[in-house]
C-alpha cells in the first residue's frame, strides 16, 4: 500500500516538468475523487448486502411471520404488480402500462417541492420586511415564535379539514413546517450578518435597500439553504403523514393501501422506495448547497 | 482649506444604559489635502472609533467633523474605509468587489469593469480579476480593497490597522506599496496603527493617543526624506521619541508588555 503511493508520488515528479501545474492537480483531484467514491461504494454495498442477507436469512429460517415482514426479494417483485393493488385505489389514472409506482413519486416529489418553494421564499420575504420595518417584525414575530414549535404533523388535520384531500393539504403541511422556522432563522441570520459587510457596503455608498438587497440578501441565503436542507426532513415526514391519513395518491398512500389490504410486501416496497428517494433528495440538495455556496471553496462544507 | 476637520469632539458608546463608555475626550485636529496622517495610540484607545466618525459611520456625541468645511452626516464615497479585516464580499469576484461602489450608483457591467481593470492593474491584481477572495492571499485582499476605494475616485483613505492582520515581510511590501500609491495620486491618507515603527515609516505627521479614555497627548511631524531607512539615525530618533511619549503613559494606562509589542514589528 504505502510502496505503491510512494511510487505514484514519483510519477507525479517526473511529470512536473511537462505538465502543467493545474492540469496535472486537477487530474490527481479527479483520480482522488474516483477513489473516494469506489470506497465508499463499496461500504454501502457490503453494509446494503448484509443487511438483506440476515434478513433473507431470518425469513428462510422461518423465525419470522413472512406475512407480516416478507424478505426483500418478495416485496421487490412487487413491483411487477402494483397496478393491479394501487391503481383502483390510491386514484391514479391508468396510464397505460406499469407506472403507477412512478405517478405516486411524481405526486409526493410535486407537494415536497411546492411547499419547499413556496415556504422558501415566503419566509425569506416575511423574515426580510420584519428586519426592514422594524414595527412589522414587532407585531408578527412573537405569534410567529410561538407558532413555530407546533409540528408539521400536528397540522395535518387542520388542512385537510380546509384544504380536503389532495395537492392543497399536503402543500399546505409543507409550507407551514418549514416557514415560522425558516421566517426565524432568517431573522437570525439578518441580524448576524457582519457589521463589516454592511459598513463596507455603507461606506462605497449603498443605501439602505442596497444594503438589504445587495449585502444581507447574499450573504444569509447560504445559511437559510443549510436550514432548509434540515427541515427538509421534516417537511417531507409531514407530506407522508398526511397521505397516510388522508391525501390520496403519493407514496404514503402506497404504505397505507398496504396495511389496509394487508399486504405487507406492498407496504415495504412503499417504505423502501421512501427511504431511497428521501436519500435521494438530500445528495440532492448537498449538491445544490454546494452551487449557491460556489464563492466558499469546496474545503468549507 | 483642510481636508478634515475635528473640533473637539468626543464619542461616548452606550450612552444611556448602566455603563457609558467614555471613548474619545475632546480631541480637535485637522488633516491637510495629501497629507498622510498617522494615529497611533494602544489598542483600545479609541482610534477605530476615531476613524469610523470620520468615516460618517458613527455620529460624534459632541463636537463636529467637517470635510471641506461641510459637516459629515452619513458615509461618502468622498471617505473610503479600509478595515483590518479584508472586507471583501466573499460572493463576488475580485473584479465585481472592485466595481461594487460604481455598481450601486448603476453603471453598466462592460464600463464598470473597464475601470476596475484600471486599478486592478495599478494594484498588480489584474490576473486575479476573476477570481474569488478567498482564492487570494491577506496582502492581495488589502490591495483589492484600496484598488475598490481608488476605483470610487476617493479622496480620502482611511484605513484603520489595514496591515495589522499580515505577516511582517508582506506588511512591509504593503507599506511601500501604499506610499506608491499616495505619492502617485495625491490622496489624503489617516492611517491608524499600533506599530511605532509603522507610523515613522509612512506619516508626515503622527497623531498620539492616551488610553482610557482616547485624549490627544500630541502631534508629531516626521519630517524626514521618503523612501525611510529604518536604520537611520533619523529613524531612531523618532522612534525614541515615540517611546517616551507613549511611556508616559505606561504607568497610567497600558503594560510595558503593550510597549513592547508596538515595537516587536520593527521592520529588518
Ligand atoms: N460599536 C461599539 N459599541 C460599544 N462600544 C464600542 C464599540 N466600538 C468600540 N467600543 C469601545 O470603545 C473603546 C475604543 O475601542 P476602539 O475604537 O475599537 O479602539 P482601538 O481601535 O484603538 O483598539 C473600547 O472600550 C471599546 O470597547
Ligand atoms: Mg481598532
Amino acid at each position: 500500500m504505502v510502496k505503491s503511493h510512494s511510487s505514484g508520488t514519483n510519477g507525479v515528479r517526473v511529470d512536473r516538468s511537462v505538465v502543467p501545474a493545474t492540469i496535472k492537480s486537477k487530474s490527481r483531484a479527479r483520480r482522488h475523487w474516483w477513489k473516494q467514491a469506489a470506497i465508499s461504494a463499496m461500504w454501502w454495498f457490503l453494509s446494503l448486502t448484509l443487511f438483506i442477507s440476515l434478513w433473507e436469512l431470518v425469513t428462510a429460517l422461518g423465525w419470522v411471520n413472512t406475512l407480516i415482514l416478507p424478505p426483500p426479494h418478495e416485496f421487490i417483485a412487487e413491483i411487477g404488480n402494483q397496478e393491479q393493488f394501487l391503481s383502483p385505489r390510491i386514484g391514479v389514472e391508468r396510464v397505460g402500462g406499469n407506472f403507477v409506482l412512478l405517478t405516486a413519486i411524481v405526486a409526493t416529489l410535486k407537494r415536497v417541492m411546492a411547499g419547499l418553494v413556496l415556504g422558501f421564499i415566503a419566509a425569506l420575504g416575511v423574515g426580510g420586511l420584519a428586519c426592514y420595518f422594524e414595527l412589522f417584525g414587532k407585531l408578527t414575530l412573537p405569534v410567529i415564535t410561538l407558532l413555530a414549535p407546533i409540528a408539521p404533523i400536528a397540522w395535518i388535520p387542520f388542512a385537510i379539514m380546509a384544504f380536503g384531500i389532495g395537492d392543497g393539504a399536503a402543500i399546505f403541511v409543507v409550507f407551514v413546517g418549514i416557514f415560522f422556522l425558516l421566517t426565524l432563522a432568517t431573522v437570525n441570520a439578518v441580524n448576524n450578518v457582519d457589521q463589516l459587510y454592511i459598513n463596507t457596503a455603507r461606506v462605497l455608498g449603498a443605501n439602505r435597500r442596497q444594503v438589504m438587497f445587495r449585502v444581507v440578501l447574499p450573504a444569509v441565503i447560504p445559511d437559510l439553504f443549510f436550514i432548509l436542507r434540515i427541515n427538509f426532513f421534516a417537511a417531507w415526514m409531514a407530506v407522508l403523514a398526511a397521505e397516510m391519513v388522508g391525501v390520496n395518491a403519493g407514496l404514503g398512500a402506497i404504505v397505507m393501501v398496504g396495511r389496509q389490504m394487508f399486504n405487507a410486501k406492498l407496504m415495504f416496497l412503499g417504505m423502501a422506495i421512501i427511504g431511497v428517494v428521501g436519500y435521494l433528495l438530500d445528495v440532492g440538495f448537498r449538491q445544490m448547497q454546494q452551487r449557491v455556496l460556489w464563492w466558499k471553496g469546496s474545503s468549507h462544507i | 482649506m483642510s481636508e478634515i476637520v475635528c473640533n473637539h469632539i468626543s464619542k461616548i458608546w452606550n450612552p444611556d444604559t448602566a455603563e457609558p463608555n467614555l471613548a474619545i475626550d475632546d480631541i480637535s485636529f485637522s488633516v491637510e489635502p495629501g497629507e498622510f496622517l498617522v494615529v497611533i495610540g494602544p489598542s483600545g484607545c479609541g482610534k477605530s472609533t476615531l476613524l469610523s466618525m470620520i468615516a460618517g459611520l458613527e455620529s460624534a456625541t459632541s463636537g463636529t467633523i467637517q470635510f471641506r468645511g461641510q459637516p459629515i452626516d452619513g458615509p461618502s464615497p468622498h471617505r473610503s474605509m479600509i478595515f483590518q479585516q479584508a472586507s471583501l464580499f466573499p460572493w463576488l469576484s475580485v473584479i465585481e468587489n472592485v466595481s461594487f461602489g460604481l455598481s450601486l450608483q448603476g453603471v453598466g457591467k462592460r464600463d464598470r469593469h473597464n475601470q476596475a481593470k484600471q486599478y486592478l492593474q495599478q494594484v498588480g491584481l489584474l490576473k486575479s480579476a476573476h477570481r474569488y477572495p478567498h482564492q487570494l492571499s491577506g496582502g492581495m485582499q488589502q490591495r483589492a480593497c484600496i484598488a475598490r476605494a481608488l476605483c470610487l475616485g476617493t479622496d480620502v483613505l482611511l484605513m484603520d490597522e489595514p496591515f495589522a492582520a499580515l505577516d511582517v515581510q508582506t506588511r512591509h511590501q504593503m507599506q511601500k506599496f501604499l506610499l506608491e500609491i499616495w505619492q502617485g495620486t495625491g490622496k489624503t491618507v489617516v492611517f491608524v496603527t499600533h506599530h511605532i515603527d509603522e507610523a515613522v515609516y509612512l506619516a508626515d505627521r503622527v497623531l498620539i493617543l492616551t488610553a482610557n479614555p482616547g485624549r490627544m497627548l500630541e502631534i508629531v511631524t516626521v519630517d524626514m526624506p521618503r523612501p525611510r531607512d529604518m536604520m537611520s539615525k533619523g529613524f531612531e530618533y523618532h522612534r525614541n521619541l515615540f517611546v517616551d511619549h507613549l511611556r508616559s503613559e505606561v504607568v497610567r494606562a497600558f503594560e510595558e508588555q503593550e510597549l513592547a509589542e508596538m515595537l516587536d514589528t520593527r521592520i529588518k
